[in-house]
């Protein structure tokens, strides 16, 4: 129907208007879903992916979208969704966690990495590809968790602590595992692959001891007492750090994430206040982008092994939120809780599977990352919602099951005996 | 002594708690944002928050104030320096203190302690060099001058009952 009305009218002048109406509807549409979204107490991630797949070909509404403006656009986002996290934790408390929860940090890689690089390989899919399944799979969303850790009331919870932990240490893997997907992706032979690979981690390195060392001058040299200033200088030194770090095969997200990292005190403040809307607002276009490019055709053969997957990953999740609230201290109800609140995936997964696509690897990962995000950026606050009320009934009901058990006729003494053994 | 343990939180903030002289968790989330948030803990749970309440900075200044700890002496504390041995300090008048209702020169602080009144907080206001007929209320906070020692003999004196 709009691609009639193109046709139809053919003057360039009307072009720009049509894309204006179409983007300007878009837009509209997201802002009807988060608003959905908001009243439900979900995630707007899942129906912006919908969004995505019901506009792109094949969808419900397909529309001819100006690729090249949209691509800019969820470009953008990428890239302010990573410098934000980078923003989100101070250098001190990415030191205090590495130190406090490297244990918890590494079985959360361990037990949830794998299980999304075995079904890339189960799956017949090139190693690459299983590499960013696994990431896809091993990143919670840190958006998601927090908004329900502060919905829910949980902020000051003893376990919280053990999750904000986690999700920290996740935040410093992706410092790591960018690089090494960059150079997996460029897919050039073994030793320059190592070589690009080496210059990488030493670029982040020497860029995170720079930002340890050095944050405080630099972000007092980014601070203005204009708003405008501190808008300008940190969105165009995200795009520069990107672009410089894209250009020595780094990877753009991650200039933008150790911009993030670099930054702190009150400059940090105000660019989360500044960039906080346009990061909500390009992050919207990126994950409409990413369903886009997903053909919804492509869903169904996928969605079994999304299933499976979301059902495995959902259990690896609870353990090391488990694991990790014990080491802290925490009793068995705090612990099922911890576990749960990592359960959703959302934000950076789909990331990760964009920067494959972008890439041209297989179209089947795309797919199946967009049906395991929509899966689990659902089923990630419902369980987070339901685990305490569930722990309580099976503790109440292992609790009578084991009055039973006991003989009536055990005495004090008997009981007693039983306690000192 | 109430023992306050204290936690980061990554990304939030920074949470203290305690427990009570009664068995109960009670803590406070100062937000990086600047809002507090205070906490009460469950009884069946002691992890779990039973309940959270959002307190602006306002709030926290009001409760601080119910509380009896006056808010003007918490945020001088920072002030608080020492000068070639002498000390600044803010002493409260405590509800039920024998010196509440009596005046500076009944208390006869400078001849006991050595300690001198240079001033008084009373409410938002603040009262310079007190006559010795002045008279403390409950609520009102001492701004004392003195060596370590002095000082800790006017608390105590200030305190007495």
């Amino acid at each position: 129907m709009v691609a009639a009305a193109v046709d139809a009218a053919g003057r360039p002048g009307n072009e720009g208007a049509l894309l204006l109406i179409e983007l300007g509807a878009v837009v509209v549409v997201l802002a009807l879903l988060a608003r959905l979204a908001g009243r439900l107490g979900f995630s707007p991630i899942p129906l912006y992916l919908l969004a995505g797949l019901a506009f792109g070909v094949g969808g419900l509404l397909p529309l001819e979208l100006s690729e090249e403006f949209v691509e800019v656009g969820a470009e953008l986002g990428v890239l302010l969704l990573l410098f934000m996290l980078g923003l989100e934790f101070t250098a001190d408390e990415l030191g205090t966690s590495l130190r406090m929860g490297l244990p918890s940090g590494l079985l959360d890689a361990l037990l949830n990495f794998t299980p999304g690089l075995l079904a890339g390989a189960l799956l017949g899919w090139e190693p690459v590809e299983a590499v960013l399944l696994g990431g896809v799979t091993y990143i919670s969303s840190s958006g998601v968790v927090a908004k329900v850790l502060a919905d829910l009331g949980r902020l000051g919870n003893r376990e919280t602590p053990a999750v904000l932990s986690i999700l920290v240490m996740e935040d410093l893997a992706m410092a790591v595992y960018l690089p090494v997907v960059a150079v997996l992706l460029v897919g050039s032979g073994m030793l320059a692959g190592l070589t690009s690979l080496l210059i990488a981690l030493a670029t982040v390195s020497g860029v995170l001891m720079l930002a340890l060392r050095y944050g405080e001058p630099i972000s007092r040299a980014v601070f203005s007492r204009s708003d405008e200033v501190v808008l300008l200088t940190t969105f165009g030194l995200v795009l520069l750090v990107a672009g410089v770090a894209q250009r020595l095969q780094v990877s753009s997200a991650i200039g933008a994430f150790l911009v993030g990292i670099a930054l702190s005190g009150p400059v940090a403040e105000r660019a989360r206040d500044l960039l906080g809307p346009l990061r909500d607002l390009f992050a919207a276009v990126f994950f409409v982008f990413f369903g886009l490019q997903v053909d919804p055709a492509a869903i169904p053969p996928v969605a079994a092994a999304a299933l499976v997957l979301g059902a495995v990953t959902a259990v690896t999740k609870l353990a090391t939120g488990w694991w990790a609230a014990r080491r802290t201290g925490v009793l068995a109800r705090g612990r099922w809780r911890a576990g749960a609140a990592l359960v959703a995936r959302g934000e950076f997964s789909i990331v990760i599977a964009g920067l494959g696509l972008t890439a041209g690897v297989d179209r089947r990962l795309g797919a199946l990352a967009a049906a395991y995000v929509l899966l689990m950026a659902v089923a990630g606050p419902v369980a987070a919602r339901v685990v305490d009320p569930v722990v309580v009934a099976v503790q109440r009901i292992l609790a009578g099951r084991a009055a039973a058990a006991r003989p009536a006729r055990t005495t004090a003494s008997e009981q007693e005996a039983l306690g000192v053994d | 002594m109430t023992n306050i343990e204290e936690t980061q939180l990554p990304g939030v903030g920074v949470r203290q708690d305690f427990v009570t002289k009664g068995g109960r968790r009670i803590g406070v989330i100062a937000h990086r944002g600047g809002h507090r948030e205070l906490l009460i803990y469950a009884t069946d749970d002691p992890d779990r928050c039973r309940e959270s309440v959002r307190l602006e900075d306002q709030d926290s200044r009001a409760l601080a104030d119910m509380l009896g700890s006056p808010h003007v002496g918490h945020s001088m504390a920072e002030l608080q320096q020492s000068v070639e041995g002498l000390t600044i300090d803010w002493l409260p008048v405590r509800e039920g203190s024998a010196c509440a209702g009596a005046t500076i020169g009944d208390l006869e602080v400078r001849r006991r302690t050595g300690v001198t009144i240079v001033a008084v907080i009373r409410g938002a206001d603040t009262l310079p060099s007190p006559d010795p007929d002045f008279r403390l209320r409950p609520g009102d906070t001492a701004v004392v001058i003195g060596t370590p020692e002095g000082i800790q003999r006017a608390f105590g004196l200030l305190r007495g009952t």
